[in-house]
């Protein structure tokens, strides 16, 4: 009886009813559009970053990730490898020979980071292939020629089918010079990567830099993020950690980790801002209604029900409907993120130069992570529940003379 | 049979017994003297109104016999217990076990039905559902209400709502019911429809009533008149 009386009184007072449905339905709303356009936009950053170059986990010999030199390179063993390639959720391992060079053509010379990479298995990691601007020719596993991206080529004013010279210090201190013919030309959204980087096969950069079979990473192809972390469990049993180091994309990303943990700790005072504005119109609903319901409350008392029981009774009611109202609010935004996430807000201006200089598409993305939503709608809910106290007070101190006094 | 009738009525056990109550209301600030120095006995099985003018100390003093509020001095004892020696929940508890309410308006939950309203308090007492289901049948069509048994208060008429409220009142099958202007509301058709069925409960089954009235119509219905002025007992008729 009760559970009754209390969602029967749900429908009750309809306006009562829709006006805290909604105010809780709105913080449900804007808690999680809040939420979730910051988290599919660092999600986008990151995914992008990833996808564009680094990967989700890279192997590199310890070391290497402080000093970035050819000396802390290492052998890519087929042992490693395959053992790499067993781990769950790795899809393959694709090696990467690094290191800087001066790049001339002409009278000009800019610095460059030169890559050596499985050309095939780079494509099927970053689909490098795809960047390749019109007119070019992407590389061969056994070229002896360089892709350079378009930023770097027009500060040296080069083009295809020229000869760039690469002069560098190679493995053990030897001199690395030599020449390439250019193939292609390679574009990235980011001016960062994009006025920096040559390709060449893995082969001719091992054969450069006088690394004969050496490698200075492994990046691991893994679907997603979740997967990642998965992965990176099961890696942390099976490699040797006195010569290899692991390092997953929240080691190689720190900036925007950063930016993302700044991002959250200032939505969480909106959130908080949100959370009072949205309690104290919740808290006046309930206030009228614990005042226009005293004579009831009183005539309950007088015809003998406990407080507890009458206090339980209210409390239920105000949970009942800060449950409707979280669930409405929850369907709802869940609806309209879900749509954000497929149709992106996009960005213009300002913005949107901000983006492209982080290498991102100037999309507002929204993310549809559950745990957003069930987060957010539990925490209306027991904000809710412990504005329901309110009432319960008020029925304890109650007496029910005054009470029905008109 | 008057024999019988007279030895029962020498028999007849005190159900209330009000001695020596004052109320004063707001004694610090601007006291206000509602009650001075009450003394009343109500014997089971009496059907009384409780008159007087507005003001006169009426609710007051059935608030106090019914354990809703408290009495500045004096007491009162309800079948031996001296209700101010209870605790708040006891003091629920005993209404709860031992006494009707009629209010004047709004008596009812809202939100249930007449049959659930009058079951309500069966519930609270832990009846069956056979129980409750036989208790409210047969409460229901005493008051004439058997065909309504599942509208809402707001489907009901004032009349109506007061019967209902009659059938709660005894639901729980108290020692007696306290009805503070029952009728207040009521039109004249109402009013005596609501006291035929009082009378008739009254009589059948020998239920205690107090009530509060300066209706004179009610006044007519009564078998004993307590006469209140200015919070003091100034007449107590028993009507043959
Ligand atoms: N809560 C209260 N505070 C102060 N005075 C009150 C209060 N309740 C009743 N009174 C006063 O006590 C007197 C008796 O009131 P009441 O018992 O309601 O009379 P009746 O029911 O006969 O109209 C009146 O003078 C009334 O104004
Ligand atoms: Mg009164």
């Amino acid at each position: 009886m009760v559970f009754k009386i209390a969602w029967r009184n749900i429908g009750r007072n309809k306006r009562r009813t829709a006006i805290t449905a909604a105010s809780i339905f709105f913080a449900v709303l804007f808690s999680v559009a809040s939420e979730s356009l910051n988290r599919g936009v660092f999600d986008g950053m990151i995914d992008s970053t990833v996808s564009f170059y680094v990967g989700y986990i890279q192997v590199l010999k310890k070391g290497y990730w402080e000093d970035r030199t050819l000396e802390e390179s290492f052998e890519m063993d087929e042992k490693l490898t395959s053992v790499l390639n067993n781990v769950d959720g790795v899809d393959d391992v694709v090696p990467r020979l690094e290191s800087f060079a001066l790049a001339s053509f002409g009278k000009i010379t800019k610095s460059a980071l030169v890559i050596g990479i499985d050309p095939q298995k780079e494509d099927a990691l970053t689909g490098l292939a795809g960047r390749l601007i019109k007119g070019g020719t992407y590389l061969q596993k056994d070229d002896k020629e360089v892709m350079i991206t378009s930023g770097l080529a027009e500060k040296l004013n080069i083009s295809v089918n020229d000869t760039i010279i690469l002069i560098s210090q190679g493995y053990h201190g030897v001199n690395a010079a030599n020449r390439y013919r250019v193939k292609g030309l390679i574009s990235f959204g980011s001016p960062e990567l994009n006025s920096k980087l040559i390709y060449l096969p893995l082969s001719a950069a091992q054969d450069f830099y006088g690394a004969e079979n050496l490698i200075t990473s492994l990046v691991l192809d893994v679907k997603d993020k979740n997967t990642s972390d998965l992965a990176l469990q099961s890696l942390e049993k099976s490699i040797d950690y006195q010569t290899y180091d692991i390092i997953d994309w929240k080691d190689m990303m720190p900036e925007i980790i950063k930016m993302k943990e700044i991002k959250e700790s200032s939505n969480k005072i909106v959130m908080f801002v949100l959370y009072l504005i949205i309690a104290f119109g919740v808290f006046g609903v309930i206030l009228m209604m614990t005042k226009e319901r005293k004579f009831e409350f009183g005539v309950l008392l007088s015809i003998g029900m406990s407080r507890v029981k009458l206090a339980f009774t209210i409390w239920l009611e105000t949970v009942f409907l800060g449950f409707v109202g979280a669930i409405f609010g929850l369907v709802i935004s869940y609806g309209l993120m879900y749509y954000l996430s497929v149709n992106p807000i996009v960005v213009t201006g300002d913005m949107a130069e901000t983006y492209a200089k982080f290498g991102i598409e100037p999309l507002l993305p929204a993310s549809v992570d559950l745990d957003i939503f069930i987060t957010q709608a539990l925490n209306v809910f027991v904000l809710t529940t412990l504005l329901a106290i309110y009432p319960c007070l008020a029925i304890w101190k109650m007496k029910a003379v005054d009470a029905m006094r008109a | 049979m008057a024999r019988f009738q007279a030895s029962k009525y020498i028999l007849m056990k005190n159900v209330i017994t009000v001695k020596g109550v004052t109320k004063i209301y707001n004694p610090d600030t601007i006291p206000v003297h509602a009650l001075r120095g009450v003394d009343l006995q109500i014997g089971e099985g009496e059907f009384t109104a409780l008159v007087g003018p507005s003001g006169s100390g009426k609710t007051t003093l059935l608030n106090i016999i019914g354990g809703l509020d408290d009495a500045s001095d004096g007491s009162v004892i309800i079948n031996e217990q001296d209700i101010a020696k209870l605790s708040d929940s006891q003091t629920i508890e005993f209404r709860k076990q031992n006494i009707g309410f009629v209010f004047q308006a709004y008596n009812l939950i809202p939100v249930l039905t007449a049959k659930e309203n009058v079951e309500f308090v069966m519930l609270l007492q832990g009846a069956s559902q056979s129980d409750r289901d036989a208790r409210v049948k047969e409460l229901m069509s005493a008051v004439g209400l058997s065909d309504h048994l599942d509208r809402r208060p707001s489907q009901l008429s004032g009349g109506q709502q007061q019967r209902v409220a009659v059938a709660r009142a005894l639901a729980s099958k108290p020692m007696f019911v306290l009805a503070d202007e029952p009728t207040a509301n009521l039109d004249s058709k109402s009013t005596a429809d609501l006291l035929d069925i009082m009378a008739k409960l009254n009589k059948e089954e020998n239920i205690t009533f107090l009530f509060s009235t300066h209706d004179q119509r009610v006044i007519d219905r009564a078998r004993r008149v307590v006469n209140l002025d200015d919070g003091a007992v100034i007449s107590d008729k028993t009507i043959e």
